[in-house]
């Protein structure tokens, strides 16, 4: 019996490899810029050297004379063929985010902005020319620190808004003042969250093709959400949005940072329907750091009051969030923050809660939504506090998870700040980890080195995350993001199966997932389905890659038109037949007897009556042999997974090094449709979290200068720095109306940080140090051990 | 990132490759593995008129061993240098260090040479041949100098080395009987240019350290020898206690300032442990 019982056949729950893996490993991928089209120019930059600094004048005449140039552009040039855009939110109508433009015009307002494009035969022609535009520039005061940003008197970024800050909303339930004051105890903790990236190994890459004769612009781009662009771009240039298409190829990662609208992209589009001709820009590494969205920068003070039990009795937390000079666009950049008042604390029963999250433009790069956004911080901030609490009392960390976690009975329920949770698997979690970890063990080990002078630090963590939002926040938002998905099923004459759908693949395995649940639904071999995904014109409209949607979303219309295909296949079958379609079925490509499983006909003879000998069949029967089915959720804002993960470091204290001894994630994906795919994207997101929490870091200096625009200075986990990462499954709550697969491409992400971040806290605990800064450097845990020993809080060890 | 234009050379004598450069006027730059190089071209760090690829240059690579001397070509690449059965055998430090020179592809194509001839000051190459007394030997038009490693590194990126030399190979003395040598880095990663290193040798007499250098990487403008530490280490001893008295006077020794890796505080704190660790490896070599 397949996982899932009878409603989810095999092949869903194999382990299929990935079905791109191959090509890649082969070198026979297509990515973006492996694609050259004749007469196509290249793009080159020139990008703001300052944070803050006001253009007097720019003269191009000597970079346009040079070699190879074919024209270069300013910001107004570009600006007269494009509408501006604000990265707007209508539920947070308070967020009047300024116009943003392809190219600085007047102002640029961060160090790497575009503000100038050379057009040459080469991309090392259009570099050699970027050096002859001369920009009379005239710096300004860069605002960098998101505090002194909202000191009255800073220098305004946007002088024509009343001041640095972008948006603040606060959310609460429950007299959350009275209720600190009951409080047998309270934690509180300041909390630094740094910028961090998501560096994808394929930079941002865009050809774009304008057809005057056609007035066609067609778009190869390195993107998660072609239709999303297909919009964008027809909006923004005045193109009608029949005559748009956005094809991604091959796509090398994304995690977020290919779902935006950037503006260099922008102008790429706007000038290849200038010249006519087709522009490729591919983003460099210092590109990428300088101008690619970062993500988190966060300052959060978080206080936790319990009784004296160790329950729960308030959360209040208070985020000020740095967001880079403009909101980002299509979505604003509220959804970081909005995401850390919505989910911190969100696996616990809160009677009172309080979340106040304050926007701050500032001189630095865009935030946007990389992986898990804004999920990890609401994690850590509420398992730091957790577990400071558990020390305070004197409490083990698995207890007072227990004596706080929302119940079986509990649910369906919906939190504090109006989250609705179908059901969560809190507790089945954590008990599975701690038997697996085998944790009372871990820490008699622990405490055994301790003793020897080694010491270790074993820190859990869990989290509620969303995903597959439904149309609540974008739509209400009037945010031109589609929550659903559509998918095109087709039988060919051979009886094989193509599908084309609107889900997309940027090195997950998407693809792979939606072939399977098409097997299974239509009841044939994944080897015989083949998946086209990443074009705007010929896929079913929908929304791409966010917020873990492939699976819950993507793979669930697959799999519905692909049962409705096979009703369709059965209703031709029962005709020639002479049998009625419910008592045949289809298995492993042959059309069965459903009680005896004897083959009666092969999908290749439903092809070829259905597309060639039509007379076969009863005049009023037309074979419909291709669906087309969209699905969006409606019945939940988001569909809301959880999960726990475990991290066993050990500390160097004379250095403040930290290596990683193991880690473990087990969560609830509801249905399991590949094992493999899976437990690799929860890896991945492992990885990506420990990123955050140890390594990596956007570093800018006071003046707005990134000081981190190499691989050499922005450091990314590598494997030999990584831990084993084990992964366990809690299928819970799969309902029988629908394929039931949750959301996992940020689940590995959301809890890595916090759970490493209350590791490397146990671990420093005999020398009453903590942190509460990511990432935490050896710098900052030598601090942090230097600081306790001058308070003089050292543990006797 | 596209290198500028620049004109390539590529030599197949040293006598051609030094005629090149002799009539460069200091335009040119030698390509060698191209580690360090090719990314300075790509981010127009470095902008040389000529590039002259010396890869073809079959002299300038090989390892022999000549009266207690190993000389290294400067081409030798660094997996060579891996699986050398004599640098195994006399050059053991160099050994102990080649497995923290970044990562096997980098290693496969990187040069002994370029990196004395680039000599970052956190790379593991120049401090080996400071701690080893190594001489370096230069070639141009107008001969062969020996210059010794401590009067060939001069600062940050700079070294005795003329823009009409060529670095064609390097001399380490062979490591003799009682001598031992320690080397501890800590970097970020493994394979990343440390945040501070230490490379140490040491003859063993009757359980005391005689003749020790430390040369210490990653703490300052170039490669260091802590000579006042390890002369505290010698008038001191060799316990736990007298090696962190020792490493306390390394402040004289090396001056490390704030970078993107830490304050200077924090780096001359790392450079003292490195120092110690160094050093306690090299006792716990000899112990066998």
């Amino acid at each position: 019996m397949p996982e899932g019982g009878m409603d989810r056949p095999l092949p869903i729950g194999v382990r299929e490899p990935r079905a791109r893996a191959r090509r890649l490993v082969a070198g026979r991928g297509r990515y973006t810029d492996d694609i050259s089209l004749p007469r196509m120019l290249h793009v080159a930059f020139l990008r703001s050297p300052y944070a803050h600094a006001r253009i007097r004048s720019i003269d191009v005449a000597a970079a346009a004379a040079a070699p190879g140039v074919e024209a270069v552009f300013t910001g107004r040039d570009i600006a007269a063929a494009c509408n501006p855009w604000q990265g707007n939110h209508a539920l947070f109508p308070d967020l009047d985010s300024p116009p943003q433009y392809p190219l600085a015009i007047e102002i640029a307002r961060w160090q790497g902005e575009a503000v100038a494009a050379v057009v040459a035969e080469t991309r090392a022609q259009a570099e050699d020319a970027l050096a002859l535009i001369e920009i009379d520039w005239e710096e300004l005061p860069a605002v960098v620190d998101p505090e002194a940003a909202l000191v009255p008197g800073a220098p305004k970024i946007h002088p024509d808004r009343p001041s640095n800050l972008a948006l603040e909303f606060t959310t609460a339930k429950g007299d959350v003042d009275d209720a600190f004051a009951r409080a047998a105890h309270v934690i509180e903790e300041t909390f630094v969250f740094g910028r961090h990236t998501g560096v994808t190994l394929e930079p941002r890459t865009i050809i774009a093709e304008f057809d005057p004769t056609e007035e066609r612009l067609v778009v190869h781009q390195s993107h998660q959400a072609p239709h999303q662009q297909q919009d964008l771009y027809a909006r923004l240039l005045g193109i009608p949005e029949h005559k748009v298409r956005v094809i991604c190829p091959d796509v090398g990662g994304a995690f977020g940072v290919k779902l935006q609208f950037y503006a260099d992209e922008a102008a790429v589009a706007v000038i290849a329907r200038l010249l006519g001709r087709p522009v490729k820009f591919v983003a460099d590494r210092f590109e990428a750091f300088a101008a690619d969205i970062h993500a988190r920068d966060h300052r959060i003070t978080a206080r936790l009051g319990v009784d004296a039990e160790g329950r729960i009795v308030a959360l209040d937390v208070d985020d000020l969030f740095a967001i880079g000079p403009y909101s980002q666009y299509p979505r604003a950049s509220v959804t970081e923050g909005g995401h850390i008042a919505r989910l911190t604390g969100a696996p616990y029963r809160l009677p009172a809660y309080r979340a106040r999250v304050r926007m701050v433009y500032q001189n630095k790069g865009l935030i946007g939504h990389y992986r898990a956004v804004g999920q990890p911080i609401a994690c850590a901030v509420a398992e730091r506090l957790i577990d400071g609490a558990a020390a305070k009392i004197g409490l083990d960390p698995v207890e007072i998870r227990r004596r706080n976690y929302l119940r079986d009975e509990d649910f369906p329920y919906t939190s504090p700040t109006g989250v609705a949770f179908e059901h969560l698997s809190l507790n089945r979690c954590l008990d599975l980890l701690v038997e697996k970890l085998d944790l009372p063990a871990l820490r008699a080990e622990q405490q055994a080195l301790r003793a020897k002078g080694i010491y270790r630090g074993i820190g859990i963590a869990s989290f509620v995350e969303l995903t597959g939002p439904g149309p609540d926040y974008y739509g209400q938002g009037q945010v031109r993001v589609s929550s659903q998905d559509g998918c095109i099923v087709k039988l060919e004459p051979s009886g094989k199966v193509r599908v084309v759908a609107s889900a997309t693949d940027q090195g997950q395995g998407t693809d792979t997932a939606i072939a399977q649940v098409v097997a299974a639904g239509l009841g044939v071999r994944t080897a015989d389905v083949h998946v086209l995904l990443g074009d705007s014109e010929v896929c079913p409209y929908g929304g791409g890659a966010y917020a873990s949607r492939g699976a819950s979303i993507g793979c669930e219309i697959a799999f519905r038109a692909a049962r409705q295909l096979k009703g369709n296949v059965l209703k031709v079958a029962g005709a020639l037949l002479q049998m009625p379609p419910d008592a045949l079925d289809i298995r492993d490509g042959a059309i069965v007897d459903a009680e005896k499983g004897v083959e009666r006909l092969t999908l290749a003879d439903i092809g070829r009556v259905g597309y060639f000998q039509q007379y076969l069949l009863p005049p009023d029967l037309q074979p419909e042999l291709a669906v087309v089915q969209h699905y969006v959720p409606r019945d939940q804002a988001y569909i809301a997974g959880n999960g726990i993960q475990a991290s066993y470091v050990e500390l160097d204290p004379e250095t403040g090094f930290v290596k990683l001894l193991r880690h473990a994630v087990v969560h609830d994906c509801g249905l399991i449709i590949n094992p493999l795919l899976l437990d690799e994207q929860i890896r991945g997101g492992v990885v990506q979290g420990i990123g955050g929490a140890l390594f990596e870091e956007v570093v800018y200096g006071s003046d707005g200068q990134m000081l981190s625009a190499t691989m050499a200075d922005y450091i990314v986990p590598m494997s030999s720095e990584m831990p084993d990462i084990d992964v366990w499954h809690v299928e819970a709550g799969i309902g029988r109306e629908k394929l039931g697969a949750k959301g996992v491409g940020e689940a590995g992400t959301a809890g890595a940080m916090g759970a490493v971040l209350n590791a490397v806290n146990d671990a420093l605990l005999p020398f009453g140090a903590r942190i509460a800064q990511t990432p935490c450097t050896p710098q900052r845990i030598l601090r942090a051990i230097r600081e306790a020993r001058a308070r003089g809080t050292t543990q006797s060890h | 990132m596209k290198a500028p234009s620049f004109r390539y050379v590529r030599p197949t004598s040293l006598e051609e490759a030094l005629d090149v450069l002799a009539q460069a006027d200091g335009q040119a730059q030698i390509l060698a593995g191209g580690q360090s190089l090719m990314p300075m071209l790509a981010m127009r760090i470095a902008a040389p008129e000529i590039l002259v690829d010396i890869n073809r240059i079959p002299e300038l690579a090989g390892i022999t061993l000549e009266n207690d001397l190993v000389r290294i070509g400067a081409l030798t690449r660094y997996v060579e240098l891996e699986k050398s059965s004599v640098v195994a055998e006399h050059l053991p430090l160099i050994a102990r260090a080649l497995p923290h020179v970044a990562h096997v592809a980098i290693r496969n194509r990187g040069t002994i040479g370029g990196s004395l001839s680039l000599a970052d000051p956190a790379a593991e190459m120049p401090a080996c041949a400071l701690a080893l007394g190594a001489e370096i030997e230069l070639v141009s038009k107008s001969g062969v100098r020996s210059v010794g490693a401590e009067d060939y590194f001069l600062g940050l990126y700079e070294t005795a080395r003329q823009p009409d030399e060529i670095l064609a190979a390097v001399r380490f003395p062979a490591a003799r009987s009682g001598s031992a040598c320690g080397f501890y880095e800590l970097s970020r990663r493994h394979g990343d240019f440390a945040l501070a290193g230490a490379a140490c040798t040491a003859r063993v007499e009757g359980g005391a350290l005689k003749d020790l250098r430390v040369a210490m990487f990653g703490c300052d403008d170039r490669p260091v020898l802590a000579k006042k530490a390890a002369a505290e280490v010698e008038r001191r001893g060799t316990s736990p206690e007298a090696l962190a008295a020792a490493a306390e006077v390394l402040a004289e020794d090396v001056a490390p300032t704030d970078n993107v890796n830490g304050d200077a505080e924090t780096r001359l704190h790392y450079a003292k442990v490195v120092f110690r660790r160094a050093v306690a490896m090299l006792l716990e070599s000899t112990r066998g």
